[in-house]
């Protein structure tokens, strides 16, 4: 009696070492370290190797190992400090050539990792990090859309030859206003075989004829989908140009995205450059106009007023040549002629085919760069401070055009070389399709996060041995196998976390720590009912069987009720309140199997097929 | 070793009246002080900003503020936080600064207070509609958690027992959240947690209290309802008691060692557990009793379908 078949101790043995298996890459060290990698202008070589090494040991910042590789060097510090200097240090160093990432690398062995065994993924609130959500304004990006299609508008009727006002917003709808009802009709049927996604009503008052333009829901979803998906590239762009290893950009609901930044970075930095909206604009100067007309009220319909930087007003075409969404590349450096800071740009191959058009046409005629950023400005309305997005646009040079532009061109007249090089940055990473918002940030610093680290591996350790004292001396033998399930559901838990490479966060340790007071639950369960079967007067092996037989159930109904929370809590759960369920979750789990089948199975082995006397519970 | 003797022999159902009283004594000083005095809610809930700054030395409170009132930070409170070296500001949301930037000036304006090198420990900033947003979540949450677990217990007991179990979660609930309440302990998300977490471990105890009414509805042939309950409350006692200490075990170790953020946590589930033990005991086998369970809605109906005489 109380024998487990062969098949069912290989079973337990073998998810016993395969526990240990995928727990094992978390007990090597991970440190915070620096990868250095080359770009076309520039390579990492031993030379390279060498410059690091004695600018590092020069500022005093100690290394643990270097590692070459392909194209790449990887630095390793001792602590996330000296990580954060070295790379400062290395900034001003090497230069842009080079890209910084900041990261943790292991001393995990390849055969392990090549099993797909990796340490836990550690949440940024214990290893440091930023998190931000940021809110895309669906109201600016359906405003931009309607304010596009109010200019296609136009210009289809005016091919079409089809006369009408021109045509204004108000509110969700487009008006456009006719002097005769058949004309309107013609256009009506113009606009709607050009633009299948508006909806259209016709409607009369005072004798004008009137078309009601409304963007159809489906157009809505659409433009709402596309200004999130290209702000998320965008997004992404820009982490990517910060050099930040393992960022995390995703979609949250219909109008949210999430960035996760591990490690330790300047987070003022970090989200001026999220929100960032500077990009540039090349427009023909208007010099048949005057200046002096323009701004006493009389601007020529086609032109704009503009200021330069130095606040000379300027008339420029409304027509612009190019934008920043043409850009392709572009980087920053110094002007070879002036020595001032300049900004080097590709464009696509509609932007260069335009540009070269214009420039050709136009040679010896001055061209403008127009710098366009989004600025928070904030007055006093009624005593209250209200914020309010203003657009700034300023003209940053004027030149003649000397000869037809190519793909590639400078600008300059930047007001620094810092100026320049988050231009470059900013133009290469694309423009946001709409503004956002930052609605939610939670900074942990890398000196937190350690602490966290330490108090909650404090918390795990000093907890499970209160548990383990206080069973062996409740239960003695019986004690001392819950004790061994107890420490194999921790290996368990540790193990499921590292293979699904879920997050550890604070508040998951805290789970941990409570599954591990829960864990012995179903052991208590089991123990009791063998003391109550031993009070019965039962043998010491019926009791032992009857005990789990009938505790059975029980376990089961009040875990699974549990389970319920915990799977509740991870769908509703944000951020702090996931990482509890996740671990909740798992560790119930994992500790039905050790507690259950775990403790039967350890002790079959100590008591089944023999003739015992007395238990020692 | 055992703490109690084998067979206790406790007259709980006959002391029901009294725990309902002192039950409802709590759950109406919980509920009048969350009307009355409300919650401290973290900002989780109320948006807002909070930095948490480290310096080299212990620093004086008043010091950290004189610097915040001079970079204009009129509306911050300031505390300790763990130890003296570490303040923990919060910020009252300004209009004129999105909630991102005002972190950022705050913590230069923090750097001045001249107790070494500051670093900077965290940084929340919750905007108010994330805050609303939040607070829906956690309270559909608690809402769905009781749903699914009424609809679970039923289908495995009987509506009485649901019925029952769900009366001694919401007991559990009111009283944790009424104790925050009452002390004015910040309410924030991790506490959140903590209280569902409470929802899953005080029904873990109560089913396993009612699983053993059941079975000894089933089993013993004498005593009515009321004797029955108290036996199957005596026999599982040890158990109750023995869980209920190793999960204190662990979260007072949570709560010494856990650090500062933890504690909030800590503390709700500690108040949870003694609470949660306390009702599965009383509160949800008093509720059972009252709602007038008797063996007959418990014997399995295709083999013992004839023993109904044993109706009270």
């Amino acid at each position: 009696m109380n024998r487990y078949p062969l098949w069912k101790n290989i079973l337990v043995l073998v998810l016993v070492l395969l526990g240990l298996l995928y727990a094992l890459p978390n007990v090597f060290d991970q440190d915070p370290s620096l990868e250095i990698s080359g770009s076309r202008r520039a390579s990492v070589d031993a030379l390279t190797e060498t410059t690091i090494r004695t600018a590092l040991s020069e500022a005093n910042i100690a290394i643990k190992s270097t590692k070459p590789g392909d194209n790449k060097l990887l630095v390793r510090f001792q602590d996330s400090e000296s990580q954060l200097r070295a790379k400062e240090l290395l900034e001003t160093t090497l230069g842009g050539d080079y890209t910084q990432a900041l990261t943790l690398s292991t001393d995990v062995p390849g055969w392990l990792r090549s099993m797909g065994a990796l340490p836990m993924y550690l949440g940024l609130d214990l290893r440091g990090g930023i998190h931000v959500l940021i809110d895309v304004d669906m109201d600016a990006a359906l405003a931009q859309a309607m304010e596009r299609y109010t200019g296609d508008i136009r210009t289809e009727l005016r091919d079409k030859k089809l006369r009408a006002s021109r045509p204004s917003i108000e509110g969700e709808l487009i008006l456009v206003k006719f002097k005769e009802a058949d004309v309107r009709d013609q256009a009506i049927d113009a606009i709607n075989n050009e633009f299948r996604d508006l909806i259209l009503e016709s409607k009369d008052v005072d004798g004008d004829y009137l078309i009601q333009v409304k963007l159809s829901p489906t157009e809505q979803r659409a433009i709402k989908k596309f200004a999130l998906d290209q702000n998320i590239t965008t997004l992404r762009n820009r982490v990517n140009a910060l050099g930040v290893s393992e960022p995390v950009i995703q979609q949250q609901g219909d109008r949210r995205i999430v960035v996760q930044l591990p490690g330790a970075q300047d987070p003022s930095k970090l989200k001026e450059l999220l929100g960032a909206t500077a990009t540039l604009e090349y427009r023909l100067e208007d010099t048949e106009h005057s200046v002096e007309d323009a701004q006493a009220g009389k601007v020529p319909p086609g032109s704009k007023l503009y200021k330069t930087r130095d606040g000379r007003p300027i008339l420029l075409k409304k027509r612009v040549i190019v934008t920043g969404n043409q850009i392709t590349d572009a980087s920053s450096g110094f002007d070879q002629r002036s020595g001032g800071p300049m900004v080097s740009v590709s464009l696509d191959s509609q932007g260069a085919r335009r540009m070269r058009n214009v420039t050709t046409e136009n040679v010896n005629k001055p061209m403008a760069v127009v710098f366009i950023e989004t600025r928070k400005d904030t007055r006093i309305v009624d005593g209250e401070p209200v914020t309010r997005k203003v657009q700034v646009e300023e003209v940053i040079s004027v030149a003649n055009i000397l000869e037809p532009f190519g793909r590639r061109f400078q600008t300059t007249g930047l007001d620094s070389p810092a100026e320049a090089h988050d231009l470059a940055l900013l133009l290469r990473a694309g423009a946001l399709a709409a503004p956002i918002d930052i609605v939610e940030e939670r900074t942990i610093g890398p000196s937190l996060g350690q602490d966290n680290i330490d108090q909650g591996f404090a918390s795990v350790v000093i907890g499970l041995a209160l548990v383990m004292v206080f069973m062996v001396v409740y239960y003695r033998v019986f004690g001392l196998v819950a004790n061994l399930a107890l420490m194999m559901n921790l290996v368990f838990i540790v193990a499921v976390l590292s293979m699904l490479q879920a997050t550890l966060t604070l508040p998951g340790i805290a789970g941990i720590v409570l599954t591990v007071g829960m864990a012995v639950d179903a052991n208590v369960l089991i123990f009791e009912r063998i003391r109550e079967e031993i009070g019965v007067g039962s043998t010491p092996q019926a009791s032992i069987y009857a005990g789990y037989e009938k505790a059975l159930s029980t376990i089961v109904d009040a875990n699974i009720t549990t389970l319920i929370a915990a799977v509740v809590l991870f769908s509703f759960g944000t951020g702090p309140i996931k990482g509890f369920a996740v671990t909740l979750f798992i560790g119930i789990l994992t500790s039905m199997f050790t507690a259950i089948v775990g403790t039967r199975a350890v002790v079959n082995l100590i008591y089944g097929g023999k003739r015992v006397a007395k238990l020692s519970i | 070793m055992q703490i109690f003797k084998k067979n206790t022999h406790i007259d709980f159902m006959g002391k029901r009246k009294l725990a309902m009283y002192i039950s409802i004594a709590l759950i109406v000083v919980a509920l009048g002080s969350i009307l009355v005095r409300g919650l401290n809610l973290g900002i989780d809930f109320t948006g807002g900003t909070l930095v948490e700054v480290g310096y080299q030395e212990a620093v004086e409170l008043a010091k950290v503020r004189e610097v915040l009132q001079s970079g204009g930070f009129v509306d911050a409170t300031v505390q300790h936080f763990g130890t003296s070296k570490d303040v923990l500001v919060r910020l009252a949301q300004q209009s004129d600064l999105q909630g991102a930037e005002l972190s950022d000036r705050a913590f230069m304006a923090l750097k001045q207070a001249d107790a070494g090198e500051t670093t900077l420990r965290r940084v929340e900033f919750v905007g108010p509609q994330v805050g609303d947003e939040l607070t829906e979540d956690g309270g559909l949450a608690m809402l769905y958690a009781l749903i699914g677990i009424l609809v679970y217990v039923a289908l495995r007991f009987e509506y009485r027992f649901a019925l029952g179990s769900v009366i001694a979660l919401v007991h559990d609930v009111l009283i944790t959240i009424g104790i925050f309440s009452l002390f004015q302990i910040e309410f924030d998300l991790t506490v959140l947690a903590a209280v569902l977490a409470v929802i899953g471990y005080s029904l873990n105890d109560t089913i396993v209290v009612y699983d053993r009414i059941r079975e000894n509805f089933r089993k013993m042939r004498k005593g009515g309802s009321e004797e029955i309950i108290n036996r199957s409350l005596n026999q599982t006692l040890s158990r109750t008691l023995m869980t209920s200490l190793t999960t204190l075990l662990v979260l007072i170790a949570l709560f010494v060692f856990g650090g500062e953020i933890i504690h909030g946590f800590a503390f709700a589930l500690i108040i949870g557990v003694l609470v949660g033990t306390y009702s599965s005991i009383y509160v949800a086998s008093t509720a059972v009793l009252m709602l007038g369970i008797s063996k007959a809605d418990l014997m399995p109906v295709v083999k013992e379908g004839g023993e109904v005489d044993a109706e009270p």
